[in-house]
């Protein structure tokens, strides 16, 4: 393959370079361009400057979204571990039963969330039913339309994202290693932090990745679980660009999505500088 | 500790069907209410069918979904081969162009693309958003993953086939069908699929760059949330969902069957 001639090569990879410079690098550019000009096309930062009023916006996204995070590693690990130390048939099938959900459309999964939440929703009418049976009335849980809400939607539409990469490394590891730690006098719980942790760091690593983006950028879950309460930063860049509650202003828009976008690069720079880290300690060690 | 992890287990599943159970039974409730459940009625999949602006969005999704992932899948498919067999900067550029949709947050590709439509849609005022844009911009988040899931597969080939083909005097291009792509043909398979399900689940892109005329099925599902409650809705979920179901049936029965039949081939032997 390696002698593919260079005409051959060329044709092949022809359409996707024409392809992704003009529907991946271009809009980008744009992006660049309409972050810093103003409606006439001339130069400003004050699109960027203005980014400071949506300073509390990104705080609460990021919060949220960190804290969803935190919870969908803290359940996965253990399922993900119990999984891989299963017999290989029954290991595919618990696979598929992670995936399963995420095969349903995503919007119907959250939809599903608010008929469960509601005040009159199913939780709350069976509490009420229970508790009237031994003769109390009970005002109901408000629970939808809070953060709290969110987070619940955030970690039930990505668990999946965090279960199964954890679960790829776990299966890599080798079972001689944790022998030898076992054998060597190592309990449950240092074979865990000595053994199992530092291995699977770049599960850890993508599962937090896949989690935390979309859920930092999200604006379809906030809108139906959080009700309108909370704004994250995916609502604001959605309105400026849609305007269904404000006026539309790309230029705005656009660098709202700059500083998101540069946002993430930054923290998933600063992940895979863990990773190396991890690696090039280990080897010290050894 | 088994029974106490095969509790936990059982509680996270728990979690991850509970919303999916209840959308199923009230699918079927007698009554428009999603917390009491009054009697089995089929009623609300009849209203469903009746739904013309469902049953249009659900093409729409279809054909979107069928013709993105072929077109993803033969550019993804030939820029694979064409990668590995690149070197240097080039190869490196080409690398990092491919995981920015796969990188950036969905939202941001989204008003990248939806602002290049709208630029160029104000030079040319006969343009306008629609399946065209819907589709370009389904291929391009798609590309990537073909690219991704082809890729290893053709590192992993061996090499001197193709040249054997061609220092047997097949020309490049026969030799790419004939040899090449079989060899490399689960990768492609796989790849088509994930872009199928990847175009047909999509939302936030659909939703900045379908217009106002073309509705995805995800974006009319949207539309439908902010109404006032509709079991429609429910009865719609179970049907895909019912639908994915029988898919993975299949696919795994087909896997078994061809796994026996591989077992069955080696005895005979």
């Amino acid at each position: 393959m390696n002698k593919l001639n260079a005409r051959m090569r060329r044709v092949m990879t022809a359409p996707f370079a024409v392809w992704m410079a003009i529907f991946v690098v271009v809009p980008i550019a744009l992006v660049l361009y309409y972050a810093f000009t103003d409606a006439n096309g001339s130069f400003t930062a004050s699109n960027i400057t203005s980014i400071w009023e949506y300073r509390g916006t990104y705080l609460i996204s990021i919060e949220l979204a960190l804290t969803a995070t935190v919870i969908c590693l803290l359940l996965a690990y253990p399922l993900a571990y119990s999984i891989s130390k299963m017999k290989a048939r029954r290991q595919q099938t618990m696979v598929l039963l992670v995936m399963l959900p995420m095969w349903m459309n995503f919007l119907i999964r959250t939809y599903a969330w608010m008929t469960i939440l509601e005040d009159t929703g199913l939780i709350n009418t069976l509490v009420k039913f229970l508790l009237s049976l031994v003769g109390y009335e009970f005002e109901g849980f408000s629970m939808i339309n809070t953060n709290g809400a969110i987070i619940l939607g955030m970690v039930y539409n990505f668990l999946p994202y965090m279960i199964l990469p954890i679960y790829t490394v776990l299966t890599k590891i080798d079972k001689n290693v944790i022998e030898a730690a076992r054998d060597l006098g190592a309990n449950g719980f240092q074979i865990f932090t000595k053994v199992l942790l530092p291995q699977s760091i770049p599960g850890i690593i993508s599962g937090i990745t896949m989690v935390f983006v979309p859920a930092v950028s999200t604006f379809v879950i906030s809108k139906l679980l959080g009700g309108g309460m909370t704004y994250l930063i995916g609502d604001i860049i959605e309105n400026y660009f849609l305007g269904n509650t404000g006026e539309v202003n790309y230029n705005v828009g656009a660098a709202l999505s700059l500083v998101l976008m540069v946002l993430i690069l930054i923290s998933m720079g600063i992940m895979n500088h863990f990773d190396e880290d991890d690696e090039t300690n280990g080897g010290r060690v050894i | 500790m088994k029974t106490l992890s095969r509790i936990y287990n059982f509680l996270v599943f728990a979690f991850l069907y509970a919303p999916i159970v209840v959308m199923v039974v009230y699918s079927f409730n007698g009554i428009k209410s999603r917390s009491v459940f009054s009697g089995f009625s089929l009623q609300w999949y009849q209203e469903l069918f009746r739904d013309s602006v469902i049953m249009k969005s659900l093409y729409t999704s279809l054909l979107l979904a069928v013709l993105s992932a072929i077109i993803a899948t033969v550019i993804g498919t030939a820029a694979a081969i064409g990668i590995n067999a690149t070197k240097g900067l080039r190869k490196k550029m080409y690398l990092a162009v491919n995981s920015i949709p796969m990188v950036n947050p969905e939202i941001v590709t989204a008003v990248s693309l939806m602002i290049l439509f709208v630029f160029v849609i104000s030079k040319f005022n006969s343009l306008e958003m629609g399946f065209g844009t819907l589709l370009i911009s389904h291929v391009t988040f798609c590309i990537p993953y073909v690219i991704l899931e082809v890729l290893p597969k053709i590192k992993g080939m061996d090499s001197n086939v193709y040249n054997a083909a061609l220092d047997l005097g097949c020309p490049p291009a026969k030799a790419m069908l004939k040899v090449v792509l079989p060899q490399i043909k689960p990768g492609i398979v796989t790849g088509l699929i994930m872009a199928f399900t990847l175009s047909l689940d999509d939302f936030i892109i659909s939703y900045f760059n379908s217009g106002s005329n073309v509705q995805t099925l995800s974006v009319t599902i949207f539309s439908m949330t902010k109404k006032p409650y509709s079991p429609k809705i429910n009865a719609l979920s179970t049907l895909l969902f019912t639908a994915i179901l029988i898919l993975l049936l299949i696919i795994n029965l087909r896997q078994d069957k061809s796994k026996t039949a591989k077992k069955k081939g080696a005895k005979a032997k």
